[in-house]
């Protein structure tokens, strides 16, 4: 199945491997080009003066953002983050270690930008100091390696200065596009979503016809018709959601799960043509203008229909840039009801509705699984959902306890705050990178592996469409199936009572269009 | 570029072996991929290969999971309108193994 050794699932999701060194050296993304770069406003090919470009820039973003020159100086070597990555755990390769992955961009840093490091450096010991002079070398190896981290920020939660590597590894990436060594999967995202309005590049009929699909397919099941409504004026919400949500399984299903519930809530709604993405690849490879670009489209589309709210789907790293960001990049939402988070999520939309008694649920519907839940990494350590601390955690489980029955939680020190990446966030979810994929799921196999043979557990949620889209992918190489992994809303959408559902007797009838 | 020699010429593929441009699609291309994978054409594979193409000229895009189960199951049974069946004739998965052998360009984004 791989022509790369899938690592064994042993008992203990948290021992630590011995390390391999170079493991994940050949690991390489491909590169980016000239159609993809420019409209990002990058160069086509690597530049001439890249060294030059790479130091400028460095002392640009760590003169620029604060906490990156912080996090570059402050590392005290203690440790503690080196056995707090899935991928190191799942390759062992050491420069997976968190560490390691910022000494890459840090001693470059040193030697160019810190007095001790220039001294060194003319003492011709740099390396006394961590300092290290910029080569091509280093160049292949920060693509390779800040291409191995999916910014989730496990190893920031246990590092006792707060240093996150995420946002060194979106500076490093942010570099490497500055010289013209970007990411192909990236950037050709980010330039199709400026270009379409969605990483897919789904024009608005191909849109619309796929709308109208599933509106029939709920239909045919429940005899209602619920509304898939699309660029509709005047409409109260607007929902903004990963364009997988269109595309694939089981995010299909769980947008058919938020349908059923505006329906049920009687809450008009649409989505946008304009703006039918939730996900932002800006934020992944560091870029604030194309994040910036990317959530425009949300505001300028919230503006044209008219709506007083904005919902998000089920999406990670939208949510981390919608909380986190929205109002400083596309802000200020005066315009939206005040009376409503800007922007809500949709879990916490319907953890609402549950609480004002608005939804009933058949939650025989799911009976036939056990579910646990996986906490995306983006929603765990980068937002919050709720008014409360710990309400990422609460409502999305809160939700789908509402929906199931059957329920269990994966061990602790996975989940919540300590949770471990899918192993396909950050921008990785590619091809080309199935071999860190599939090891850096390793530790999620293994926690998920347990529930499932300890307390039966048969079935994973998420949150997210690229956790969604990699575990369908990754976890088979476990020996799980692709099915096992299910949307939060497709539970509620299977499990909701829809209250203008013909009775039993006068079901629709059973024609099936062939 | 990496090229694929179809009926004697050459054809230029990205590195993931999709075809660069989509006019150069002609039936055989389907065939030199598959058999460069290993994989046999039925007729059932050249339901959903030339749905694909179909979709694609309509709509500029390859069609949603749920598109493309739904006219599988019209055309060849309603048993077979889903995405099981779709993964046991590309292994790979529909979306991306089909729409390399249909000359279409690989879906982006989080699929």
């Amino acid at each position: 199945m791989a022509d790369f050794e899938v690592p064994e699932i042993t008992k203990e999701y948290t021992s630590v491997p011995a390390v391999k060194e170079g493991t994940m050296a050949h690991s390489l993304p491909f590169i980016s080009k000239l159609e993809f770069n420019e409209p990002l406003g990058y160069p086509g090919e690597l530049v001439d003066n890249w060294k030059e470009v790479v130091i400028s820039k460095l002392k640009e973003l760590s003169g620029k953002y604060r906490s990156l020159k912080v996090f570059l100086d402050s590392c005290i070597k203690c440790g503690a983050c080196t056995d707090k990555c899935h991928y190191f755990l799942g390759t062992q390769d050491p420069k997976n270690m968190p560490v390691a992955r910022q000494d890459l961009l840090r001693q470059v840093y040193r030697y160019y930008h810190t007095f001790t490091g220039r001294l060194f450096a003319k003492l011709g010991i740099p390396g006394f100091v961590g300092a290290r002079e910029l080569t091509k070398e280093v160049i292949d190896e920060w693509f390779v390696y800040f291409h191995q981290c999916s910014q989730c920020r496990r190893c920031s939660v246990y590092c006792p200065i707060g240093i996150d590597t995420a946002e060194i590894s979106m500076a490093a990436r942010e570099i490497l596009d500055q010289i013209g060594v970007g990411h192909k999967y990236c950037n050709q995202i980010i330039e199709k979503a400026g270009r379409l309005g969605n990483n897919l590049g789904l024009p608005k009929p191909a849109l619309a016809d796929t709308l109208e699909g599933l509106e029939e397919e709920i239909e045919d099941d429940t005899g209602v018709a619920v509304k898939m409504p699309l660029d509709v004026k005047g409409a109260d919400i607007l929902l903004v959601t990963p364009s997988a949500d269109f595309f694939a399984e089981p995010h299909v299903d769980g947008l058919m799960g938020y349908a059923k519930v505006f329906h049920e809530a009687g809450i008009s709604w649409t989505m946008s043509s304009y703006a039918a993405e939730a996900g932002n690849f800006g934020m992944f490879i560091g870029s604030y203008e194309n994040m910036r670009n990317l959530s425009l489209r949300i505001r300028e589309a919230a503006i044209e229909l008219g709506v007083k709210r904005i919902v998000f789907g089920e999406c990670g790293h939208a949510w981390r840039v919608a909380y986190s960001f929205l109002n400083t990049l596309a802000g200020p939402f005066d315009f939206l009801d005040p009376n409503y988070p800007v922007p809500q999520h949709i879990c916490e939309f319907t953890y609402d509705m549950i609480q004002k008694g608005e939804l009933k649920f058949d939650k025989s519907q799911n009976d036939h699984m056990t579910l646990t839940f996986h906490d995306s990494c983006n929603v765990a350590r980068a937002s919050r959902m709720g008014d409360q601390p710990g309400g990422q955690f609460k409502i999305p489980r809160a939700v789908i306890q509402a929906a199931c029955n059957n329920f269990v939680d994966m061990p602790s020190d996975t989940i919540g705050e300590a949770t471990f990446c899918c192993g396909g966030g950050g921008g990785l979810l590619t091809d080309e990178l199935m071999e860190v994929r599939v090891k850096g799921a390793l530790p999620r196999a293994t926690a998920l592996k347990s529930v499932t043979e300890n307390h039966g557990v048969t079935h994973m949620a998420a949150i997210c469409a690229i956790c969604k889209s990699q575990f369908t992918k990754v976890l088979p190489y476990y020996g799980f199936t692709m099915d096992q992994i299910v949307s939060v809303h497709q539970l509620v959408g299977d499990a909701i009572v829809l209250s203008d559902a013909p009775k039993d007797d006068e079901e629709p009838d059973e024609t099936d269009a062939a | 570029m990496a090229t694929i020699e179809v009926n004697g010429k050459q054809l230029e593929v990205d590195e993931e072996g999709y075809l660069a441009d989509l006019n150069d699609w002609v039936p055989e291309v389907a065939e030199v991929m598959s058999k460069a994978e290993d994989a046999e054409l039925t007729d059932a594979h050249w339901e959903v290969i030339n749905f694909l193409r179909e979709y694609y000229e309509e709509y500029q895009i390859a069609p949603a999971v749920r598109v493309l189960t739904k006219a599988i199951g019209k055309k060849l049974g309603k048993d077979k309108g889903n995405s099981k069946y779709l993964y046991e004739l590309f292994p790979y998965g529909p979306g991306k193994q089909a729409c390399k052998y249909a000359g279409l360009p690989k879906p982006t984004g989080c699929v």
